[in-house]
């Protein structure tokens, strides 16, 4: 049998067995043995099929068709990197080069007692205990293949810690690039945040690709809010033509916590947004915001819980998007209201623009609510650009392609305006009105 | 200026403008009245190039240019303004930056360099000066929230920053009470000039009152069927439109 003909799902176990034969005494860790279930939920459910009601609208099949390097070395340097700086950019740099935190090509300037940053090994080597207990902890109950196989492989992302009361000045931008100049490469980062109680902190997790070779990139993050804290969390993916990206950000929120989302598509072959967040505390609010332009062939799969576990807290979600050309959209936004979570407040949107008819987007609002005194709501549109509005602005000169540009970006920009780094804010309206612009 | 000559148009197969004939000359003032249905605002649409709208015969001759081929946006740099009943709020778009799009625009059709922010400005503050028009309300989202009569008197501000050498009034009185429509009234009036023609569309007489015209036509049933002086709308006022009726249905 030629290597071509194993699948995917084979080559990945033969491959986790390999590496664990040479693990010498590490494999009886607390932190290997997560591994090592990850790998056995991974083998047990495999990749989902569109039988499986999670992934309806979304087949793998095209992914999971070839085969990738997932140990690809890369000769990125500095020179290479110039190219995907955002400009006037004064922030925390994390460079992860084909899924691995790069620390050299990285730049950290706040000082150390804002913020603890280091790989997952490092943070590992210095308390084992610790981070064996904060690895796989919020995912634990995720019953998804490709988080199982972030698990079972998870790559040397970073741990990231913010202590009580700080206010972290500089926002912390983890830039994840894949180097698919030479063969088709695959990723699997893991990042652990958690922030203290009542710190402040704003991050950014960015995705792009060099080369035109295939990229998949598996991501996890996982992020604990602590009481009072309040936390800025983007993810931003300007990818190529044949990247495959499938993430997960999972989010735990304790008493009167803030947390806000933004997730922004801008390119990418193949998008699948898992944003998971759990209000495990009260008085919290929750807000998710999200945009994608997918066009030619382009799929983008938007998947969000919000998940209500105590009395008083509120979830506020707005997702936006315009569609070309034959490209694919999902929503699938799920509110959970559990019995304990009286006083919820719980409010979600999803509107889009479909400028093709050979564009399709598909929509579910999910409301789960096991409480009797909590207020709802959700609403979903899927239209084309206002004539009327379109014809009001040329008839006073603007020229038919311009007032198209105008239209969308403002239909973008109430999403746009919740990015609050104003460096990762101005880079998205410029990309934006690119994209915009160029049909 | 404005030649209209045997227009006819058309919306999902039935025909609104059975024959229209109109001239109108450089700096006069020319009210298009009639009962609802007639054809009045289809008349305004057509001239500004909606294209809901097919144009089955006649043609419309504007500064020595047949205007039916060209694009709205073509016809709005070639000086056609069209003043909307209902003019359309578009959240997210500044009426600021609009207009700042719509003037560039419509200079780089001329051939001429955009205006700088400055200059704009500038411009723009004198001409919100000229129609009473708050400059709190040029920061905010294109008509977005406004009340009825900041609306139209926005039609009539960005009709003072674009120029034009035709204005048409699509039914510009509907939904003021007597103090908006004086304050949209005295705007228009302030931009009259020898150059500037305007076509007024309405169905009540009172906005006349205010914007005195030099002609009143009558549509009705796609047709101009009574022209006259500015008298005639007075008559219309007092006698309604059932005489006028009467008159057509005689004459077959």
């Amino acid at each position: 049998m030629s290597n071509e003909t194993i699948d995917l799902k084979t080559r990945l176990i033969t491959d986790f067995h390999a590496r664990e034969a040479v693990m010498n005494g590490e494999a009886s860790s607390e932190f290997h043995q997560k591994k090592r279930a990850g790998l056995a939920l991974f083998e047990q459910l495999g990749f989902p099929s569109i039988k499986h009601e999670e992934w309806k609208y979304s087949n793998v099949r095209d992914l999971i068709s070839v085969s990738y390097d997932f140990n690809a070395e890369s000769s990125i340097g500095l020179a290479e990197l110039e190219d995907l700086k955002v400009p006037k950019q004064e922030a925390n740099i994390l460079y992860f080069v084909n899924g691995r935190y790069n620390e050299q090509l990285s730049a950290i300037i706040s000082p150390v007692d804002q913020i603890t940053i280091s790989s997952l090994a490092d943070a590992y080597k210095n308390d084992p205990a610790k981070v064996a207990s904060f690895f796989n902890e919020l995912t634990k109950d995720a019953n998804d293949a490709f988080t199982a196989l972030n698990t079972a492989f998870a790559q040397d992302g970073v741990f990231i810690h913010i202590p009580d009361n700080q206010s972290v000045e500089h926002p912390i931008i983890l830039r994840f690039v894949s180097d698919a100049r030479e063969k088709n490469v695959g990723s699997q980062p893991r990042n652990i945040i958690s922030v203290g109680k009542n710190a402040h902190v704003k991050l950014a997790e960015a995705f792009r690709t060099l080369g035109d070779q295939r990229s998949f990139t598996n991501a996890v993050t996982e992020i604990q809010v602590a009481e009072e804290a309040n936390v800025q969390y983007y993810k931003v993916q300007n990818e190529s033509e044949n990247a495959y990206h499938i993430g997960t950000t999972q989010v735990r929120m304790l008493d009167r916590s803030h947390f806000y989302a933004g997730t922004v598509t801008l390119n990418g072959k193949f998008t699948r947004n898992n944003l998971n967040i759990v209000l495990d505390g009260e008085h919290c609010d929750a807000h998710m915001y999200g945009l994608y332009f997918p066009d030619g062939t382009q799929h983008v799969d938007n998947h969000t819980v919000a998940d209500h576990q105590k009395p008083n807290s509120e979830s506020n979600e707005l997702y936006k998007g315009i569609l070309r050309d034959k490209s694919k959209g999902v929503f699938n936004g799920k509110i959970f209201v559990r019995p304990d979570a009286q006083k919820t407040n719980a409010f979600q949107s999803c509107k889009n623009i479909v400028l093709s008819p050979d564009a399709t987007m598909n929509t579910k609002p999910q409301l789960e609510i096991f409480a009797d005194d909590v207020k709802c709501s959700h609403g979903t549109t899927t239209g084309q650009i206002d004539e009327e509005a379109l014809f009001y602005m040329r008839s006073r000169g603007i020229s038919q392609s311009e007032a198209m540009s105008l239209l969308m970006f403002a239909f973008c920009a109430d999403v746009v305006q919740q990015i609050k780094i104003d460096s990762v804010r101005e880079y998205l309206e410029n990309v934006i009105t690119k994209k915009l612009a160029s049909k | 200026m404005l030649s209209i000559n045997d227009l006819r148009a058309s919306i999902e197969g039935k025909e609104i403008l059975k024959g229209i004939n109109l001239e109108v000359k450089p700096g006069e003032v020319h009210a298009i009245m009639g009962p609802n249905g007639s054809g009045k605002s289809t008349l305004a649409s057509v001239l500004a190039g909606r294209e809901e709208y097919e144009v089955t015969g006649g043609n419309v001759v504007f500064d020595g240019k047949d205007i039916l081929e060209m694009a709205p946006e073509e016809r709005a740099a070639e000086g056609i303004f069209l003043a909307f009943q209902y003019p359309v709020e578009i959240p997210g778009v500044t009426t600021i930056n609009f207009l700042k799009t719509a003037v560039n625009e419509i200079r780089k059709y001329k051939g001429e360099s955009p205006l700088d922010a400055a200059q704009f400005l500038k411009m723009v503050r004198e001409k919100a000066k000229l129609v009473s028009m708050n400059d709190s309300l040029l920061k905010r989202a294109l008509n977005e929230g406004f009340s009825g009569g900041e609306k139209k008197r926005n039609e009539v501000f960005q009709m003072a920053v674009l120029e034009p050498k035709l204005a048409i009034l699509d039914e510009t009185d509907s939904g003021l009470d007597i103090d908006a429509l004086r304050i949209v009234a005295e705007g228009v009036n302030s931009l009259r000039s020898p150059e500037r023609s305007t076509i007024v569309v309405t169905h009540y007489q009172r906005l006349l009152d205010y914007i005195v015209p030099d002609y009143v036509h009558v549509l009705y049933k796609g047709r101009i069927v009574k022209s006259g002086p500015k008298e005639l709308a007075l008559e219309l006022e007092e006698k309604g439109y059932d005489w006028i009726k009467a008159e057509v249905e005689a004459v077959g």
